[in-house]
């Protein structure tokens, strides 16, 4: 039964992708949605399984690669943490297809769409039940590649190209740093296997190893260099820039990859890895900082773009940014709570933008939106939960797991957790604001948009709907329903048990009473206020900007990232790659190897050519000469 | 074993070019003619698949020897072969067949005696691999030369002359004092026997300099950094079936003969100059990465791609453990697989466009869909996408080479950032984006022999991806005996 959750998923996309024209579009979408749902379905009563019997099981499939004393076997690991992975996965992944029925209805490619969304979700279940680092690295990669073909998805268009070249090879920079934690790991324990693995590590805590010249504790290195992967993977501060521009790719695919899924694969990363970064108080700092970092950056880059995605983009990059640095303080069960909660609500808002968008007949800019909340009452209602989830407002599923973080952050009584409880709440408020300015702008005020009437818009067909009252069921009461099993004191014992591995349990205290009301206050607060920005006095904004123009194009030319990268990385490798190619290997190498070579014996015989004149009197005088200098020799040696 | 499968497998071929060579070759009997060279190369190919079946993987000693005496006294023919070089000779006769089949209308004359000259290859390939007398080794060594100067040089482009020449000076200076290195090897030891100079070992004072000697002639068939710059004029001037062989099989033969005779008769003289082959071989692998980045010829790009991935080959060879070696042996089956494929992939849309300019085409995935897809295949697997057969043999080296040196490792692992983002933009600039050339739209699919070749290299290069398990079971026990050796050589220096 385990066994089918995975490869149901690659049977659909399998069918799909090579019969999808035999079958037709429409037995494409029922399969592929029918097989996932089952493969849903199944990972429910896994998860069941888990919580009510402590199943756990390590199955071995079969063998990949075996050489030497390199072990390395396809399984499916099945604990608390893969068991929530599996929920997660399977069961986003399954509404998502449901909605692509309706969302894709136009496109003339619907077997090959479905083909790639099945595809994902394959990848991403070999990524979370994988035993051993390969696997895991072969999921990653290969959740890597579904979401290249998906955002490049439509490839007439150039830019959803350049996207899509840009993800895969940005997340080959983290992965290039995931690879080298993973040869440091076989390196150190002659093993991939993350049980052995960590059975080892307390065994090396004070290792020190040279690493290009830097004395680094060996633990220190492997979660460092791990973490660049994950930092690729989930889009943090340095290796984001990639994520906003996926959204040229059709919105259900940023719904299940771009917001759920595969972005938090970074996050569930470590977590697994706990039992390492457990020992490394460096690496964890690490962590704490780019998460806050992360969180803050890109809320602050949401407030001023106009792009309706990329708003809800960044918002994931920021939501991520929470995720980590709960984990960066100790609190990996409530990372994986918010990782949790967070997939429902952010897939809510996604593919409720796509009813927006497809309501707008694929506008996306915000600026020429608004004052339709009448015409789509049922998007518009299911986004105000999505809004009021993610925000945070009280007894909604983000009110559980982003204050757990900061509270967490708060209680670990660091230096940084102080700065990243902050920041934390800040960022709270920042969220607030700009979530409220989508909605805002999206349905209220004037209708600004002067290619449609009002009256052609309208509100997507049932088969979009429904999915997004089932996510929206989850956004309302995931948090409360599961917050004792994950972050409660009863659920770090008995559910996570050997999944999640703590050095010294979490603090059981409470923060003071004005901590846990100041975010849940600042967060009800922002609405009126966004209210007031953003409907009744639209001018202010705009005032704003215009007396803060530097900042206002700092922040929307998102910190100028791209151009950094451009300026420093990108120009120079080609530039590099030119003078290798035209000087070094056609002018130094060549030039003076083959080229050179022939080019000089020619001339050589050329100039050997004219001793050969044909006329006695020449080669008389050059006998001559050379007879008396042979006589010159002679006489000069006695 | 009575029955002489070894010299069977590499006469099979000559006679099939034998056969062809008394046959007339005319507009009529073109069909004919290709059916014959088709046959005599499956024939072949089976029969080494029947050697694979027979071939005991539980031991390390050569297998199927054949062992006669040529010139009394001095030279034997003998041939063998072992888990190392069994898989070789399987990637030989599976290549020449797919070889045959991708022939058609682009070679329009001589027809037979581009077929005779793919035989006679394979025949001194197949001896290449199994010859265990340095000097029936060099013969063909030196003789596969012959005929892939000839493909370049009549059935080439318009620069065709001046790429096989630049062809043949090169690979043919570094052969001159492999020569020279193997007639000093048999005045020092008095046989060329590989066998028996196994067990002789050579003496420690000769091994630098027969080490260097030999390293010239496989640097430049690799070829390595710096003596690479032939294989890219060499690759745009052949057409397709000689770059498919070129790429496939021809730079197999130095990866092979570092790990025969490099390592297997210069053990103290490889520990010397690993640092050398580190070196050259990061810098293969990042500045032609870059190199390839700045292509606008398709084969010149995956020329130069071939450059990198022979770079982590003999970074591999040289970490000198077991995964190092076999993630070289494995990254070279999968090369040959792969560039074969891409060559042929290239090889279609020239036969339909007759250009090999990036900036032609543009838009085509519409057009001819199947042939995006198989495409799309072999960029992955060029690129070491999990899943593939390339990532296998590029993980098990860079992860042999972490454990030797930190800093090689690292910039060895930046080759396959740049690996992805050259074959991507490659991909995206042929298939993606918008129709610009309207020719394109004149373009059509696959046709059924195309489809057949790519489909048979497309599946290898998956399950092998998947489940590299058969070729790992067959080199394991050789490479394991070879790193002993090697061991126990250096250990008792």
């Amino acid at each position: 039964m385990e066994i089918s959750i995975i490869a149901l998923p690659l049977i659909a996309a399998i069918v799909s992708g090579f019969f999808g024209k035999l079958i037709g579009d429409r037995n494409s979408e029922i399969v592929t949605s029918l097989l996932v749902s089952i493969s849903a379905i199944l990972s429910v009563l896994v998860l069941y399984e888990v919580i009510v019997n402590q199943y756990e099981e390590n199955i071995i499939i079969a063998k990949w690669i075996n050489s030497g004393s390199l072990e390395v076997n396809w399984s499916m690991k099945i604990d608390a943490l893969s068991a929530v992975m599996l929920v997660v996965v399977t069961l986003i992944s399954a509404l998502v297809h449901i909605y692509s029925i309706g969302y894709m209805s136009h496109d003339p490619h619907k077997p090959r769409f479905m083909a790639y969304l099945s595809l994902f979700t394959f990848a991403m279940l070999m990524l979370v039940t994988a035993d051993n680092f390969i696997q895991l690295f072969f999921g990653w990669e290969g959740v890597g590649l579904c979401s290249y073909f998906l955002i490049g998805f439509w490839f007439k268009k150039e830019t959803a190209n350049a996207a899509a070249i840009k993800a895969f090879v940005v997340n080959r920079v983290g992965d290039f740093g995931f690879a080298l934690g993973i040869f440091l790991i076989f390196y150190l324990f002659g093993t991939v296997n993350y049980t052995e693995v960590f059975d080892q590590i307390p065994t090396i805590i004070d290792e020190k190893l040279n690493f290009l010249g830097i004395r680094i504790n060996a633990i220190d290195l492997i979660c460092i260099l791990l973490f660049i992967g994950a930092m690729g993977k989930s889009a943090q501060i340095f290796l984001h820039t990639w994520l906003p521009d996926a959204m040229e790719g059709p919105t259900p695919v940023s719904a299940l990859i771009h917001a759920a899924t595969m972005v938090t694969a970074g996050v569930f990363l470590v977590v697994r890895c706990s039992p390492i970064y457990e020992y490394s108080d460096l690496a964890l700092n690490i962590v704490t900082i780019i998460g806050m970092s992360t969180a803050f950056f890109a809320a602050s880059v949401a407030l001023v773009q106009t792009d309706i995605k990329k708003i809800i983009a960044y918002s994931t990059c920021s939501q991520l940014g929470y995720m980590f640095f709960a984990a960066g303080v100790g609190a990996y069960n409530v990372a994986m709570f918010h990782l949790f909660t967070h997939a429902f609500f952010k897939a809510l808002l996604f593919l409720g933008s796509g009813s927006v968008i497809h309501a707008f007949k694929d506008e996306q800019n915000i600026n020429n939106m608004g004052g339709v909340w009448r015409r789509l009452p049922y998007t518009y209602t299911l986004m105000i939960i999505g809004t009021l989830a993610l925000t945070g407002f009280p007894l909604l599923s983000g009110f559980y797991s982003k204050d757990a973080i900061i509270e967490f952050a708060y209680l670990s009584g660091t230096t940084t957790g102080y700065y990243a409880a902050g920041i934390g709440i800040f960022t709270a408020f920042l969220t607030s604001i700009y979530s409220w300015r989508l909605m805002f702008k999206t349905f209220h005020g004037q209708y600004n948009n002067k290619e449609i009437k009002i009256d052609e818009t309208h509100e997507s067909p049932l088969v979009m709907i429904i999915p997004l009252v089932i996510l929206s069921i989850g956004a309302i009461f995931a948090g409360f329903v599961f917050k004792d099993l994950f972050i409660g004191y009863e659920g770090v014992n008995n559910f996570w048990k050997e999944s999640i591995f703590f050095l010294e349990p979490l603090s059981a205290d409470h923060p003071p009473l004005w901590f846990l009301l100041l975010t849940p206050t600042l967060v009800i607060l922002s609405i009126p206020l966004a209210y007031y920005l953003f409907v009744k006095n639209k001018n202010l904004p705009n005032q704003m900007a215009s007396i803060n123009k530097p900042l206002h194009e700092f922040l929307l030319n998102k910190w100028y990232f791209d151009e950094i990268y451009d300026v420093l990385i990108v120009n120079p490798s080609k530039k590099i790659g030119l003078f290798l190619w035209k000087f070094f290997d056609l002018k130094l190498i060549d030039g003076l190897g083959p080229d050179g070579i022939a080019s000089m014996i020619k001339k050589f015989s050329f100039k050997a050519n004219k001793f050969q004149s044909g006329y006695i009197y020449q080669y008389a005088f050059i006998m001559l000469l050379g007879f008396s200098a042979f006589l010159t020799f002679l006489i000069i040696r006695s | 074993m009575n029955f002489p499968i070894l010299s069977s497998l590499i006469l099979l071929p000559f006679i099939g070019a034998l056969f062809l060579f008394f046959t007339r070759s005319s507009n009529d009997n073109k069909i004919t003619v290709k059916y014959v060279a088709l046959f005599t190369s499956l024939v072949t190919f089976f029969l080494s698949l029947y050697l694979w079946i027979l071939f005991d993987q539980t031991i390390s000693e050569f297998q199927f020897v054949e062992d006669r005496v040529w010139i009394k006294d001095l030279i034997n023919y003998k041939v063998g072969v072992d888990g190392i070089s069994i898989l070789f000779i399987i990637l030989t006769t599976f290549i020449t067949p797919l070889c045959i089949i991708s022939v058609n209308n682009s070679i329009k004359s001589r027809l037979n005696e581009f077929l005779i000259a793919i035989l006679i290859m394979e025949t001194f390939m197949i001896g290449v691999f199994c010859s265990l007398d340095l000097v029936v080794f060099y013969l063909f060594f030196e003789a596969g030369l012959i005929p892939m100067f000839l493909i370049i040089g009549i059935w080439g482009g318009s620069r065709r002359v001046y790429s096989a020449f630049k062809f043949f000076l090169f690979t043919l200076l570094g052969s001159v004092l492999m020569l020279v290195a193997i007639i000093s090897i048999y005045w020092i030891t008095g046989t060329t026997d590989v066998t028996q100079l196994y067990d002789l070992g050579i003496d420690v004072k000769y091994q630098n300099l027969l080490w260097l000697a030999f390293f010239s002639s496989f640097a430049v068939k690799t070829p390595m950094w710096p003596v690479h710059t032939w294989l890219p004029d060499a690759h745009v001037e052949a057409p397709t079936a000689g770059s498919v062989l070129l790429a496939a099989i021809l730079l197999k033969m130095a990866g092979y003969g570092f790990i025969r005779f490099s390592l297997g008769l210069f053990p103290s003289a490889s520990e010397v100059f690993t640092p050398l082959i580190y070196t050259l071989s990061v810098i293969a692998i990042i500045f032609t990465s870059l190199i390839a980045l700045m292509q606008e010829d398709m084969k010149k790009l995956i020329a130069y791609s071939s450059v990198a991935h022979m770079g982590f080959v003999t970074l591999g060879i040289f970490t000198i453990q077991q995964q190092g070696i076999e993630g070289s042996i494995i990254q070279m089956i999968s090369h040959g697989l792969v560039s074969a494929a891409l060559f042929l992939c290239v090889g279609v849309v020239y036969d339909r466009m007759h250009s090999r300019l990036i900036t032609t085409y543009g838009g085509i995935v519409t057009i001819i869909p199947k042939y995006a897809v198989l495409f799309m295949l072999f960029t992955l697997a060029a690129l070491g996408l999990p899943g593939t057969s390339g990532f296998v043999g590029e993980f098990l080296i860079l992860m042999a080479a972490f454990k030797d040196n930190f800093l090689v490792a690292v910039l060895a692992s930046l080759g396959v950032i740049i690996g992805a983002a050259y074959m991507l933009w490659l991909y995206k600039r042929v298939i993606f984006g918008k129709l610009i050339n309207t020719e394109l739209k004149k373009m059509i699919d696959l046709n059924r022999s195309e489809a057949f070749t790519l489909t048979c290299l497309a599946i290898p290069t998956l399950y092998f991806g998947f489940y590299p398990e058969p070729l790992i079971n067959t080199i394991e026990v050789s490479i394991n005996d070879l790193i002993n050796k090697y061991n126990y050589n250096v250990a008792s220096k």
